[in-house]
């Protein structure tokens, strides 16, 4: 039986409130709007204040169920059209990064020996809310949304490729992923990324997944408004089974540098 | 502020509910105010008000009633070369040289301290304390410098401590009384402005940091958070309460330092011998070699001052 | 009663030439883009005829740091640091000249030229040169490589140690430099480019190219530049971002603060005191982090108010070369400008304004350390960034209430908490949305401490292990 692939928003799965649709590969599939955008980053920012004071452990679980639920509907993923060898990584992709929730305080922060009596320590926080326009791929889908949101962030994806997306969203509402830490939407990105691009509300935005030369840097320029964190377009194709790095997860992260005197 | 009743609960309450202090901060603001530059005018006025606020002091086993009426008459007359030099505010001796400065100092206008109260320890009976005051003032003492029990303090006797000031209050009569907090031996800061509260409550006209008798004396931190408690006490209470800062300040540089810190935080009111004091033997000498070098234009040498 | 007589330093430690060129490829040249004076802010004296670099000059600037790059990046990072300890050490030998050089040409007082300026300056080239031969082990990788040619940004709050953020980390990751310091503070920044001289660096290596707005943007938006990096305000950043927009150039940028001073009932008052004038008047009031917007616990305001104002009483306002003088010149007329236009629209829109008495003199740019009370979110003065000796007084009631108000900004640079009980600092701390939080103390720096912003603050850290990543491929 053929669905309908709807929005993810807030751990719902709403139509578009354009009530519009768009055909791929003859599924019905949700073209989202600008207020469909909007609906998403104020989800993404009810979610992020609980998500990111959620203690390391408990994202790091968070992440792991997802790759259980994934491997659980491997067949799901393949009948759009995913090659298997990209859903396994795709699960070893959220097991990697489920398990950096609490390593990545301590690999990226630091003791400060300041020429002084102070306490001193950097640490990194989540930048907030970040805006993603994913790759086609599913691997590269898995590859943007885990690292930001494994560090607390929360996101707006705007899918490459829509039914694996939403295929996606369906495996993390039943995971245990909070709604409104992860919002899909699927639909045409040149036409709601600048949308997102300008929100004042967003923190960080992920162009990895933008092809077009001319929109990634008029998205970027647009991002400049209120000066959020842009990760940008990768020049060349990228290998998402290459070995990720940390960098997806600094892109979105900010340095808290904390002084304390001491003394007595 | 009304304390009408020093069960030790309710000093409690009120001592640790001063505001706390900060060690850095505390002492980056004293190493401030330690960087302001005192030259030519203002340097010559601050000597010889420093000089005004002298308590010169001998505090030996080896004090003989000779070497105290050398250093009271060195007090009225600090450079007996140089008349315009003012005398100095006390001489402070162990009750038994009391009655051989006295001699020297009655009518003078210069004061006649003694330390009493088992000093430098506290460590005797309360009776044995109250003697101790009674006869140094009856020997001519206008001054009684007390020294606290830091050990009762720091275990939380604070009404004992209270009240053992009360006494020796009471013991002094007309005397004024200095109160050693000892602060070298309590630790931390906020015991400094714990026991200078403590100190004031009780009936304290000065408050003075140490005997000198311990490694740790008065320190520049220590004296600012001691004025900063007489600033607020005095803001409370309406009663003005003076400091003396004793042992450790051998130079002018020092004391014009301390000057500086009373002029820009417990104010100018404090400005004055009546309101502080600086507990010194060296100090003296110091500060008149820096006044000769001001009148003369040359530098002095140490031959040319009395050591005693 | 007590009065202090006058201090001053001389002013004959440091020779300043009538005019300066630009300082490319090892050795200073004229521009033919013309010139302009900077002018000592205490006095209105002009100091010295600057060169103003024009788009030929900074394309020869850039050229000559290309060609440096090879060379350079391809020594051995113990070679590097070789040149960054010397370079720290010319600059500790010759401080006394660079503090009254920077009072001078800035207007802040001696006594932080000289206590904090330049203390910080050479400690952060001494920290930047340890890194030099051991980035393999600062956690970017196996083989981290240079980016090429950094083109440098900086402002006129801090001439010459933001000159220090800049410089000492690029040159320790093996890239090369174009500089421009601040228009209304040249000097120290070619007192430098002597310094480099002196220390030997080769050639192009580092560059220094003087001028204004229009030298910054031909600089950032040349082609053959790799890394952009910019410290001033959030308009020009935001500019700054547009123009590297869809190029490679990677960017870091450190930009404007409202930075919340938030001083809870059980603080250490008299500290505390200390730290929100120290927050607030430090440097003019001329600090990105500046603790502008005092949030008091409304329990102990009046307490603290009557503190805080018997403290700035004793505050020295005055010529910046005696050492006695806390707050120096305002920098610059159109700053002064700044800083009265949005003063006046804090009593426009009703809030008290407070100053204590103090004579300012007739020449120069000055401006009396003021405080506003009965501040609310809304006014002008509490939400933009005055740059200037002007503190917001604000009050809250609940812990929760204060991180509210103090995040209720764009920016997010720094924020103070000032407390005796350590649970709530951490969690007070965990909760603001700020790069540097400063407990029971403010204004605190060190070549150790990454320092940066959260929202339009900016991006990027300088400063420590972190402050690498923005030099390293």
């Amino acid at each position: 039986m053929r669905k309908t692939y709807k929005l993810f928003i807030g751990g719902a799965f709403p139509r578009s409130e354009s009530g519009r649709t768009y055909l791929v590969d003859g599924d019905n599939v949700a073209l989202a709007s600008r207020k469909d955008a909007r609906d998403a980053v104020t989800a993404a920012r009810k979610a992020q204040p609980k998500w990111a004071a959620a203690t390391a452990y408990n994202r790091g679980q968070v992440l792991y169920r997802v790759a259980e639920m994934l491997e659980a509907r491997r067949a799901e993923f393949a009948a759009v059209g995913v090659p298997a060898a990209e859903v396994d990584a795709a699960v070893d992709r959220w097991v990697w990064y489920a398990g950096w929730s609490d390593k990545i305080t301590q690999v990226h922060g630091s003791a400060n020996p300041v020429a002084g009596p102070y306490f001193n320590i950097s640490a990194p926080e989540p930048t907030g809310v970040v805006a993603v326009v994913a790759p086609a791929s599913f691997l590269g889908l898995v590859s943007v949304v885990a690292p930001a949101i494994v560090t607390g962030n929360t996101v707006v994806v705007l899918a490459g490729a829509p039914q694996a997306a939403i295929t996606l969203a369906e495996v993390l509402a039943t995971s245990d992923v909070p709604g409104g830490v992860v919002n899909l939407l699927t639909g045409d990105p040149a036409e709601t990324a600048p949308w997102l691009a300008s929100h004042d509300d967003v923190n960080g935005l992920d162009l990895t997944g933008v092809s077009d030369t001319a929109l990634a840097t008029e998205l970027e320029r647009t991002a400049a408004g209120s000066l959020k964190r842009v990760r940008r377009p990768a020049g060349t194709e990228i290998d998402f089974f290459a070995d990720p790095g940390v960098k997806a997860m600094t892109a979105f992260l900010e340095i808290k540098t904390v002084w304390h005197t001491k003394g007595f | 502020m009304t304390v009408t009743t020093p069960a030790g609960l309710d000093l409690r309450s009120l001592l640790h509910g001063l505001p706390g202090v900060d060690k850095v901060g505390l002492e980056s603001r004293a190493a401030a105010l330690g960087t302001r530059s005192v030259k030519t005018t203002a340097k010559a006025a601050a000597i010889d008000l420093a000089i005004r606020m002298v308590d010169l002091t001998t505090l030996e086993g080896a004090d003989t009633p000779g070497k105290v009426q050398a250093l009271a008459a060195k007090a009225l007359r600090p450079d007996p070369a140089d008349a315009s030099c003012p005398p100095v505010a006390a001489v402070c001796v162990y009750p038994a040289m009391v009655p051989p400065a006295a001699e020297v100092l009655a009518g003078s206008g210069v004061h006649l301290a003694s330390v009493a109260t088992a000093f430098p320890s506290g460590q005797a009976p309360l009776d044995v304390k109250l003697a101790d005051t009674r006869d140094a003032v009856a020997a001519g003492a206008d001054e009684i410098d007390m020294v606290i029990s830091r050990g009762e303090f720091l275990a939380g006797h604070y009404d004992k401590v209270f009240e053992e000031i009360v006494a020796v209050k009471e013991a002094c009569g007309a005397a004024h009384l200095k109160v050693i907090l000892e602060t070298g031996e309590l630790g931390t800061y906020d015991n400094v402005r714990r026991a200078s509260w403590l100190a004031m409550l009780a009936g304290a006209d000065f408050i003075k940091t140490s005997t000198g008798k311990v490694p740790l004396a008065a320190t520049l931190p220590v004296t600012l958070v001691m004025l900063e408690a007489v600033r607020d006490f005095r803001a409370k209470t309406g009663r003005q309460v003076g400091v003396k800062p004793a042992g450790g300040i051998r130079t002018t540089k020092d004391a014009v330092k301390y000057l500086v810190m009373i002029h820009e935080t417990a104010g100018d009111d404090w400005l004055d011998p009546d309101w502080f004091r600086f507990g010194a033997s060296s100090l003296l000498n110091d500060l008149l070699m820096q006044r000769t070098k001001l009148t003369t234009g040359h530098y002095a040498g140490p031959d040319y001052f009395t050591l005693d | 009663m007590f009065e202090y007589a006058p201090a001053p330093e001389s002013r004959s430690v440091v020779d300043i030439a009538g005019s300066y060129g630009l300082f490319i490829d090892g050795s200073f040249r004229e521009s033919a883009a013309g010139s302009f004076k900077t002018v000592n802010p205490a006095t209105e004296e002009v100091l010295a005829e600057v060169a103003s670099a024009g788009v030929e000059e900074i394309d020869l600037a850039v050229a000559a740091a290309r060609r440096a790059f090879g060379p350079w990046s391809a020594l051995p990072g113990s070679e590097r640091a070789k040149y960054l300890f010397r370079i720290a050490r010319i600059i500790q030998e010759r401080s006394r000249e660079l503090a009254v050089l920077e009072s001078l040409d800035n207007g802040k007082p001696i006594k932080e030229s000289r206590d904090v300026d330049l203390p910080l300056v050479a400690a952060h080239f001494f920290h930047y040169a340890g890194w030099a031969d051991k980035l393999k082990y600062a956690g970017f990788g196996a083989d981290p490589r240079p980016l090429g040619v950094a083109a440098q940004v900086i402002p006129w709050n801090f001439p010459l140690l933001m000159l220090a953020w800049k410089v000492a980390p690029a040159l320790a990751t093996g890239n090369t430099v174009v500089l421009k310091p601040a228009e209304t503070t040249p000097l120290s920044a070619l007192f430098f480019a002597d310094i480099c001289r002196q220390a030997d660096l080769p050639p192009g290596v580092v560059n220094i190219v003087t001028g204004a707005g229009d030298t910054g943007r031909a600089l950032v938006e040349h082609p053959g530049v790799d890394k952009v990096a910019f410290t001033g305000s959030t308009e020009v950043g935001r500019q700054i971002a547009r123009s590297v927009a869809g190029t490679r150039k990677r960017l870091t940028l450190e930009l404007g603060g409202k930075a919340a001073n938030i001083v809870f009932d059980d603080a250490p008052i008299d500290q505390a005191v200390e730290g929100i004038v120290n927050g607030i008047f430090f440097n003019q009031g001329h600090v990105c982090c500046a603790g502008s917007r005092l949030l008091v616990q409304e329990s102990i305001r009046d307490e603290l108010l009557e503190s805080l104002k018997r403290r700035m009483a004793t505050l020295r306002v005055g010529d910046p070369l005696d050492k006695n003088t806390d707050i120096g010149a305002i920098n610059s007329a159109e700053q002064l400008d700044r800083i009265r236009t949005l003063a006046d629209a804090g009593s426009a829109e009703g809030a008290e304004r407070w100053s204590p008495p103090c004579e300012l003199p007739g020449q120069g740019f000055w401006f009396a350390p003021t405080i506003f009370t009965g501040v609310t979110q809304a006014h002008r003065i509490a939400r933009e960034e005055i740059f200037g000796p002007v503190l917001s007084v604000l009050t809250f009631r609940t812990p929760a209430e204060a991180i509210e108000k103090a995040n209720n900004t764009p920016y997010g640079l720094s924020a103070g908490i000032w407390s005796d009980k350590g649970s709530l600092i951490l969690a007070v701390a965990d909760q603001l949305r700020a790069g540097v939080v400063w407990a029971n103390t403010f204004n605190k720096f060190d070549p150790a401490s990454p320092f940066g912003g959260y929202k339009e603050s900016g991006y990027g850290r300088e400063g420590g292990r972190h402050g690498l990543e923005a030099y390293l491929a």
